[in-house]
């Protein structure tokens, strides 16, 4: 076995004195890993795709650089060429990725500026020379540590394998360490997590594990690749804690990819714009968001929600705030319990747990108004939307609806059969704009089912009613013969408002409406829904998990939280002086877009009980 | 674990009971009792029949009175006397007729089952990591083709081949000096020469769906990001594809090989009759065909119970290997 | 979580679809579904082989007697296991075979037969032969091909027992083992749907219920079960009455599979955001089914009824073949391959084996169409191949 080893080290150190670059100046000597001209391509059967493109950047030693851009930007793509991990069928193509080794590795007798610098492109993507540098040099991480970590080996055995391998230590040895680590990335009791596996984690709980892993051979980078994505605001911030902490303890360097300029904004010492593959602008992160060169990364800026400056001066708004008497909708006591099923094995053995989604939650909604609903996953605001909708039928509680006549009615018991007229007046907006509109009925179909189930209008009446409301959200009335497949995220989303307003509705109720999009896409479909409202005297219900978005459209807010309310108020009211712990820890966790005001607020806990598990 | 157990094993008695009586039904099918066939049958022969004993039999099996009835007195006899019936073509007790060829039986499905998975698993992996390869495409058509291949067929093939390339006599499972000798070396090494054939015929189906479902479940696990973490901690492809994408991609096969046994005695019966193996199979056909009712009965509810016990240990040893599945949370 | 993330996109925007479909990107924006699933379909070489393999077998079962160059009850004693002819050919009398008689080594007791080469059987397209009636309704006596003289015979594919002709065998067998394989997933899937729709649709404790049973069934041996349920069936009882029970036998065990993909499309469908859509549109029940969740998995059902029908060719011939099917003079080609039971005749008269090789075709052209079909049913996937 030993031998086998000290042959697999010879080979790997072989191979990078091959790949060992030897001009005049290869790279910047403050650099830690240069790329230059990197081409990364996906071959597929019909054809060639460059997901990264002629890309060169560079990352300082010490340093915290995000790599910014939208979905498709090739930004994951380019962290995964540099230790040549792309998804097949990509390959790294052309271009040099220029690696200087840190001060305790191969080689650290040379000051740092003559330390050979080796190409890591230039490694055969399978070989040992790569593979040296793979965990024990650049460590990765990733956006879902669900799917990232092996559902059925321990987390102690994912991780301590790397110690075995790069460090030749004997399993005892290395579990201790492991529990040191797990300890450090702020896991509770490590020595029980050590033998734990994924799925009996939370969310938070495993990405630290996945952080411990990228750590525990204290690699000199560390590439995070949308590592809080999947997160709640809160986790995220504390996340986010823990690396800039562990970043100055180890002294390493951090590659940050996410398309969330907050989170930039935040961490970032340098910043790498990404678009369609290319770099559109590299620069320090205080140029970038006070004096941004390119004309993308000022639209990606423009299009950000700016918590500082509120747009407060709408029409609609004070029209509201004039007559608020009259609310559309009142919830009140609303209760909704799931019964879930726990613990089965082969679907045989059921314990039921009964689950309150909803809590007895009460909010008005006035008529005209945008009331936000926001809270983190799994606090109970979905169900409360779909309750309104009438897609769930809640366990009590009343849904007092006012109608045009002035007549108010309990929804809340209504019968399937008289609940039709009441869905024509309240409508959806759903999330996922790819999986609300069924692929096998043309945009026409689509838009105009509401109206031809009803009876209200059928042949060219109806379609000339889809096609003006097509119009009316931004489409062309001649793609009404298209199916979905034939539309972007953002097109589809604006069919989706067409499908929700055709039936001229009073109260819509928008689950996440623009969560799915990218930011520039977002701004122009809040943008539409603004216009709407105002146009057409809509009342809005805005489920979001995102607060920047809440604070830019809603006049009334109200704060979730494991299915129960906790705050509700005037929008302004509850962003500028939250009263409840939990609206506190919420409004402190989101990352402000602002460089300069970094470091300027103190972050908020919220424990009301042991949420560590 | 020993709770999941004990729920697992519990779970298997409805499913014995409703087992049996499906096999009642099929020995009640036939018009008429056996005691009666019994009867007219030694009338024919111009034999006498002794009514006292015919009347104990009546009374012993219940005939004559209702299903339930019926039903309670054969299952009864079975669980407490391992009584399962007489055989009247054999005039022998079903139980020793079925525990003569049980041994062979379970012999030849054992070894199936260990070339099912020898050749299949690591055919099933090397077709998904080649994918696209020639390696892959010889592997997938031989695989088609083995799918669409009626057991029967293959088996005469095979026979007809050995017959005619090696002079082998293909037929029994042992060769005629080795019939009657007692058991031994020379014995076992000469069941093993004739036992490869119906091995080889029984699994080839098998083994083909085995490799399409391995290489299906490789291609996914072979995508999914963990692999892509693995490859980024520096493992060497071979020790990150044996630890991880085919340690996961097993435990789909684990929790469904016992959905295998079925086709396994499926196989047998079919095979066994062309190759005249003695083993269960041409007994149950031969029982069928003469309306040999508590025979065949038996000779069902011993196969269904096999396969079911064949079934639950699969799914201990998938929780075995699984924690998801321990935990309860696949 | 599912929520909060953003979601993974499919295949979806019209120039994936189109290298997935081999079409442009402007057709591929007004293309339907089922337009699309078919575009896919026709790029995958050997489903498409598959289909028209399936087809031409089709065609040849509907129109047996005129394929046929004799009728499937046509005997010669003198030509039992008679070896295939080939055909010659030569310009002044077209395509011939020489006439043979057979008889029996008295030694040996194998089959002998000797060859006339002074007397030639004339053979043609388009000629007058057995009576035979096309589809049940027109009576004709007009082959493709054989002997031009009617009472001639002639062994493309060599001769069984009875000396009957085997090509013609196989060419009448076809109608049953390929018609049985679709009547036999016909109710399975009547079965599979009702259950398994009652199963997803009602879910609770009907749905356990239901689940138990098909776990029941699956977790048993079928041949046994076949062979018991077979065993049943009255010998005295005519072709067409067997033909029938053993369908339905068939079909009593196989239902299972059908019923569980049923149900499972069914649940995932009916949390489909869209089918939710519908509901808040105020579509009813009936039509939500009909209209949006029907459509969706039926391209599913057909490719899971594709893959079922080669296993019931395959069951039935099993049956057949160990004397528990159809009998004789039933012909099927599980019914054909009964005479090739022992490798002692497989030895004299290896050509009895292959109605096996029709099985084999018609299987693995199914398998191709069924693989082919799953891989586009839904066409916003990826191909897995």
């Amino acid at each position: 076995m030993s031998w086998r080893r000290r042959n697999l080290e010879r080979d790997a150190a072989r191979e990078i004195a091959a790949a060992t670059v030897d001009d005049d100046r290869p790279m910047d000597p403050g650099s830690i890993l240069e790329l230059q001209n990197l081409c990364t391509t996906f071959h597929t059967d019909e054809g060639a795709v460059k997901a990264v493109d002629d890309v060169s950047l560079r990352i300082r030693r010490g340093s915290t650089t995000c790599i910014v851009g939208e979905s498709g930007s090739g930004k994951s793509a380019t962290a995964r060429s540099i230790i040549q991990v792309v998804d097949h069928p990509g390959r790294v193509d052309a271009g040099r990725v220029l690696y200087r080794p840190a001060a305790d590795r191969p080689a650290a007798d040379r000051p740092a500026a003559d330390r050979p610098v080796v190409d890591l492109a230039a490694l055969d993507a399978t070989g040992p020379g790569i593979r040296s540098i793979r965990g024990r040099e650049i460590g990765l991480v990733f956006q879902e540590p669900m799917s990232s970590l092996s559902p059925v080996h321990t987390i102690g055995d994912q991780i301590g394998e790397l110690l075995e391998l790069h460090e030749r230590l004997a399993p005892a040895a290395a579990r201790e360490r492991v529990i040191d680590d797990l300890r450090r990335v702020g896991i509770p009791r490590p020595e029980e997590r050590f033998g734990a596996y994924t799925f009996q984690l939370s969310g938070g709980m495993r990405q630290r594990a996945m952080i411990a892993m990228a750590l525990v051979c204290r690699p000199s980078l560390l590439i995070a690749d949308e590592p809080t994505t999947a997160l709640d605001v809160t986790t995220q911030a504390q996340i986010l804690d823990l690396l800039a902490e562990l970043k100055e303890s180890l002294g390493m360097t951090l590659m940050f990819i996410t398309h969330d300029l907050g989170v930039v904004a935040e961490i970032a010492d340098d910043v790498v714009v990404m678009r369609h593959g290319k770099v559109v602008e590299h620069g320090p992160v205080d140029q970038i968001f006070h004096d941004p060169r390119h004309e993308y990364t000022r639209e990606l800026l423009a299009a950000l929600p700016q918590r500082t400056t509120l747009a407060v001066d709408e029409p609609a708004q004070a029209a509201a705030a004039e007559q608020p008497a009259r609310p559309l909708l009142r919830i009140e006591d609303l209760e909704m319990t799931f019964e879930a099923a726990a613990g089965t094995m082969f679907g045989r053995r059921r314990r039921t747990e009964r689950v309150n989604a909803v809590d007895k939650v009460t909010l008005d909604i006035p008529e005209g108004s945008t009331v936000g609903l926001v809270g983190e996953s799994g606090c109970g605001k979905t169900t409360l939307g779909r309750c309104v909708l009438r897609a769930y039928r809640p366990t009590a509680g009343r849904l007092l609806y006012t109608g045009a006549d002035g007549r108010e009615t309990d929804l809340a018991r209504l019968s399937e059969k008289e609940l039709l007229p009441f869905r024509r007046q309240i409508r959806m907006v759903f999330q996922d704009p790819y999986g609300s509109l069924n692929p096998r009925m043309t945009v026409r179909q689509v838009v105009g089912e509401p109206l031809r189930v009803a009876g209200l209008a059928s042949g060219s009446e109806l379609d000339g009613r889809v096609e003006e409301m097509l119009e009316r959200v931004g489409l062309k009335r001649s793609m009404a013969g298209r199916y979905p497949h034939a539309f972007s995220g953002g097109e589809r989303q604006r069919i989706g408002i067409a499908r929700a307003l055709i039936t001229e509705p009073r109260l819509v109720v928008a689950d996440e409406a623009v969560s799915a999009l990218d930011v520039s896409v977002r701004t122009q479909i809040l943008e539409l829904l603004a216009e709407l409202q105002g146009d057409l005297g809509l009342t809005y219900l805005f489920i979001s998990h995102d607060l920047s978005v809440v604070e830019r459209i809603c006049d009334q807010v109200a704060v979730m939280y494991f299915g129960v309310m906790v705050e509700h108020g005037p929008a302004e009211q509850v962003f500028a002086d939250p009263r409840h712990g939990y609206t506190r820890a919420l409004l402190s966790a989101v990352p402000v877009a602002d460089p300069r005001q970094r470091g300027t607020r103190s972050r908020v806990d919220y424990e009301p009980e042991d949420s560590a598990a | 674990m020993w709770r999941f157990i004990a729920m697992r094993v519990l779970h298997v008695i409805p499913t014995l009971i409703a087992i049996s009586m499906i096999a009642f039904f099929i020995i009640q099918l036939p018009p008429g009792d056996f005691l009666s066939t019994q009867v007219a049958r030694l009338e024919a022969a111009g034999q006498s029949v002794d009514q006292a004993q015919m009347d104990a039999l009546r009374e012993r099996y219940g005939i004559g009175e209702p299903f339930w009835v019926q039903y309670a007195k054969w299952i009864g006899n079975i669980v407490l006397h391992g009584d399962f019936g007489l055989s009247f073509q054999f005039q022998q007790p079903v139980s020793t007729l079925i525990a003569d060829r049980l041994p062979l039986t379970l012999a030849l499905g054992i070894a199936t089952l260990m070339f099912t998975w020898a050749i299949a698993l690591p055919a099933g992996i090397y077709s998904a990591i080649k994918q696209h390869t020639w390696g892959d495409y010889t592997i997938s058509g031989i695989g088609f083709v083995a799918l669409a291949v009626p057991q029967f067929l293959a088996a005469l093939v095979l026979a007809y081949l050995g017959f005619a390339l090696f002079d082998q006599s293909v037929g029994g499972m042992f060769s005629p000096e080795y019939v009657n000798a007692p058991w031994g070396i020379g014995k076992f090494v000469d069941l093993l020469g004739h036992l490869w054939i119906p091995v080889v015929v029984i699994g080839l189906a098998g083994t083909a769906g085995i490799i399409r479902v391995t290489r299906a479940n490789m291609l996914d696990e072979l995508n999914k990001p963990y692999v892509i973490t693995a490859r980024a901690k520096g493992l060497s492809e071979g020790k990150l594809v044996t630890k991880y994408p085919v340690r996961i991609a097993m435990n789909p096969f684990i929790s469904t090989a016992g959905w295998h046994l079925p086709s396994l005695f499926d196989g047998e019966i079919i095979v066994a009759q062309v190759l005249a193996l003695g083993t269960i199979g041409p007994l149950l056909l031969e029982a069928l065909k003469s309306q040999d009712m508590y025979l065949a009965g038996g000779i069902i509810l011993i196969i269904a119970v096999l396969t079911v016990i064949g079934t639950l240990i699969s799914d201990l040893l998938l929780a075995a290997v699984d924690p998801r599945v321990r935990f309860g949370k696949a | 979580m599912s929520t909060e993330t953003p979601t993974q996109t499919p295949v979806d925007t019209p120039d994936e679809l189109a290298t997935e479909t081999g079409r442009s990107a402007a057709d591929v924006t007004v293309a339907s579904q089922r337009q699309l699933i078919w575009w896919r379909f026709r790029r995958h070489r050997l489903a498409m082989a598959g289909l028209w393999v399936m087809i031409a077998m089709y065609v040849v079962a509907v129109f047996a007697g005129f394929f046929a160059p004799f009728s499937k009850d046509t005997t010669s004693a003198d030509h039992a296991y008679q070896p295939p002819q080939l055909p010659s050919f030569s310009f002044s009398e077209g395509f011939y075979v020489h006439p043979t008689t057979g008889s029996t080594d008295p030694e040996t007791l194998a089959r002998v037969f000797e060859e006339d080469t002074s007397r030639v059987i004339n053979l043609g397209f388009f000629v007058r032969g057995d009576e035979y009636s096309l589809l049940g309704v027109i009576d004709t006596n007009i082959h493709l091909f054989g002997p031009t003289e009617a009472g001639e015979r002639f062994y493309l594919l060599g001769a069984d027992r009875t000396g009957g002709d085997l090509l013609s065998k196989i060419i009448y067998g076809a109608q049953i083992s390929l018609s049985l394989g679709l009547a036999g997933v016909a109710i399975s899937l009547v079965l599979g749907l009702v259950l398994g729709g009652i199963s997803g649709y009602f879910g609770g404790w009907i749905d356990s219920v239901i689940q138990r049973i098909i776990e029941l069934i699956m977790s048993i041996p079928t041949l046994p079960l076949w062979l018991g349920l077979a065993a049943a069936i009255p010998p005295q009882w005519g072709p067409t009455r067997t033909y029938f029970m053993i369908t339905i036998i068939l079909s009593l065990l196989g239902w299972t599979s059908l019923a569980r993909v049923i149900r499972g499309r069914l649940l995932q469908t009916r949390t489909e955001d869209y089918v939710l859509a519908a509901k808040l549109d105020g579509v009813r029940t009936r039509r939500i089914i009909s209209r949006h969740m029907l459509p969706s998995f039926l391209s599913h059902i057909i490719a899971t009824v594709s893959l079922a029908v080669p296993a019931m060719i395959l069951a039935e011939t099993s049956l057949s073949f160990l004397g528990l099917g159809l009998r004789a003079p039933a012909v099927s080609w599980g019914v054909l391959l009964q005479d090739a039971q022992s490798v002692q005749v497989v030895a004299t008269a290896p050509w009895l084996l292959l109605p096996g090789l029709a099985v084999v075709v018609a299987v693995v052209a199914f398998n191709f169409v069924g693989d082919g079909l799953r891989d586009s049913a839904d066409p916003y996937g990826r191909r897995t191949t």
